[in-house]
């Protein structure tokens, strides 16, 4: 008899015990993320696709189009162009196409790049309906982001005005070689044996 | 002109009055109470639940309705095309029945009758003969399981249900519910009944086939339980009465140890249903809170335990009324 009270007992408790978890849980912040509305923020380690480092100091990306990126690429999903424009050091990024479904983010382009011009995105909503939204075009990213961090944007070069630097540049080796033949030129009639070294460096330079 | 106001003074207007009002107050109640189902379900599994009809999701439940209504009416061909087809009809009617005596607040009632709380009881029966009705005619093996688990449970919670009531009852020496909330004035019954107020509350959770003695509609089991051949707005019809039993249960509960309509400050009708719905957040906690029974603990648990406890319920409860 008296155990039968107890089991009652007991079990009463258990379920009083039982409830006092729910209610628990009933009373907690709900855990969901609402997926097209609400993002969550990754962790430091997550590696997205390779986008460009905003520089802090030039407040734009650092690429010189050396297209290493491109070449150590194992899905060779990457196109690089660049053009040295009149009065700059170095050639700069005037195209640099990504196309994402193709990416397998073994990061190697991040790891490879000599001037540390990429870095992992934090991205993870890459859902489209077609296949071209995950072409990612880096220049037009960078502008998207560099106004939504109120930077000013980074023009991207149009067809004239690479053409036109291309032009220049072309003007400017071409009066560079004919420098250097007349260079050549000049001391020929002193110096006859080393007379093929000058004849080399046309050919070199047209291939440049 | 003279007839008008003698009309809407009568019997007749206030019984067609009160038909239109529970009509109403069913389907709002049952949209309000599935809406409110999956939010504390939701919540209890820290989910947000509903959210995208509506504030909050608040009228997901009538886009469901809609979808329901616009539902194809399947009959399967192997059916009791009769019985098959009046189930529904007869799970709900009994249902609407029983708000003819329910106290919402001191004047809102339909009709005062001196045995109503056993009209309820009895009709509440019938929602019984429906599922079986129901199981039996849709010719499935599924639907037969569910029906006959679910006259047996409601043969068993029964008893211990209408002892519980009859203590209650005893105290106050009338089926009428209008005195038994009167008979609360200075304080509830749930104080001087407290075991019969948790007997009452296991019983209704049973009789109303809810979790966790859902064993008729047990949806791993039997895929659907009685209602398995059942679609469209025969389906909704079942659905319908099932959320109206809760608030039929809760609103007796509410009525034999809440003190009904009694509440200070706010008139009658908001301390009624918020003394329900309060029962019917309960009811919902069970589910999400306890797992199904097997079927032999469901059978031991009522004639082992809630009968004897309800039995001695009532001989104490008489003992110190006579002493």
């Amino acid at each position: 008899m008296m155990t039968y009270f107890k089991e009652i007992l007991v079990g009463f408790w258990s379920l009083l015990a039982g409830m006092a978890v729910t209610i628990r849980y009933f009373v907690k912040p709900i855990v969901t993320v609402q997926y097209p509305r609400e993002k969550l923020v990754m962790s430091p380690s997550y590696r997205g696709y390779p986008q460009f480092i905003i520089d802090p100091e030039s407040h734009t990306h650092k690429c010189i189009a050396c297209e290493m990126c491109s070449r150590i690429c194992p899905s060779q999903l990457i196109a690089v162009e660049g053009v040295k424009f009149p009065g700059a050091k170095q050639k700069i990024a005037t195209r640099y196409v990504h196309e994402h479904y193709y990416c397998s983010l073994c990061g190697l382009c991040v790891e490879v790049c000599p001037t540390t011009a990429l870095e992992y995105s934090k991205e993870y909503r890459l859902a489209g309906f077609r296949r071209e939204v995950a072409v990612i075009d880096h220049l037009i990213l960078l502008q998207k982001r560099q106004r939504a961090v109120g930077l000013p944007a980074t023009p991207i070069p149009t067809e004239a005005e690479i053409a036109a630097a291309v032009a220049a540049e072309a003007a400017a080796k071409e009066a560079r070689e004919k420098e250097a033949a007349a260079k050549a030129k000049a001391p020929k009639p002193a110096e006859g044996p080393e007379q093929g070294k000058p004849k080399e460096a046309p050919p070199e330079e047209v291939k440049e | 002109m003279e007839q008008l106001t003698q009309f809407s003074g009568s019997e007749l207007a206030r019984l067609i009055g009160g038909l239109i009002g529970v009509i109403a107050l069913v389907s709002v109640n049952a949209l309000f109470l599935i809406w409110m189902e999956r939010k504390v379900a939701a919540h209890m599994q820290l989910r947000p639940g509903p959210m995208e009809v509506g504030p909050h999701g608040a009228i997901q439940t009538v886009a469901d309705a809609v979808k329901l209504l616009g539902k194809e009416l399947i009959t399967p061909e192997e059916v009791d095309r009769p019985i098959y087809l009046l189930a529904p009809i007869v799970v709900f009617l009994p249902v609407l029945l029983c708000f003819l005596v329910i106290p919402f607040s001191q004047s809102l009632i339909i009709r005062d009758m001196n045995v109503g709380i056993l009209l309820i009881l009895a009709f509440s029966t019938l929602t019984v003969l429906a599922i079986l009705m129901g199981g039996w005619a849709s010719n499935n093996k599924y639907a037969v399981f569910g029906a006959f688990r679910s006259v047996a449970q409601n043969i068993a919670y029964e008893i211990p249900l209408l002892l519980t009531v009859m203590s209650v009852i005893l105290m106050v020496g009338s089926f009428r519910l209008t005195d038994i909330v009167a008979a609360q004035g200075r304080y509830w019954y749930i104080f001087v009944q407290p075991l019969a107020f948790i007997l009452y509350i296991v019983c209704a959770t049973a009789e109303t086939n809810r979790t966790p003695f859902d064993l008729p509609e047990a949806e791993s089991e039997l895929v659907a339980g009685f209602h398995t051949e059942y679609s469209g707005m025969r389906f909704a019809l079942f659905f319908l009465a099932e959320y109206t039993n809760i608030f039929i249960v809760s609103a007796v509960a509410a009525v034999l140890f809440l003190g009904g309509w009694r509440g200070p400050i706010l008139p009658g009708i908001f301390w009624f249903l918020i003394k329900v719905y309060a029962l019917i957040f309960l009811i919902m906690w069970f589910r999400w809170t306890f797992p199904r029974v097997r079927f032999d603990q469901l059978i031991t648990f009522a004639w082992k335990i809630l009968i004897p406890l309800a039995f001695a319920n009532l001989l104490i409860t008489a003992l110190v009324l006579k002493l």
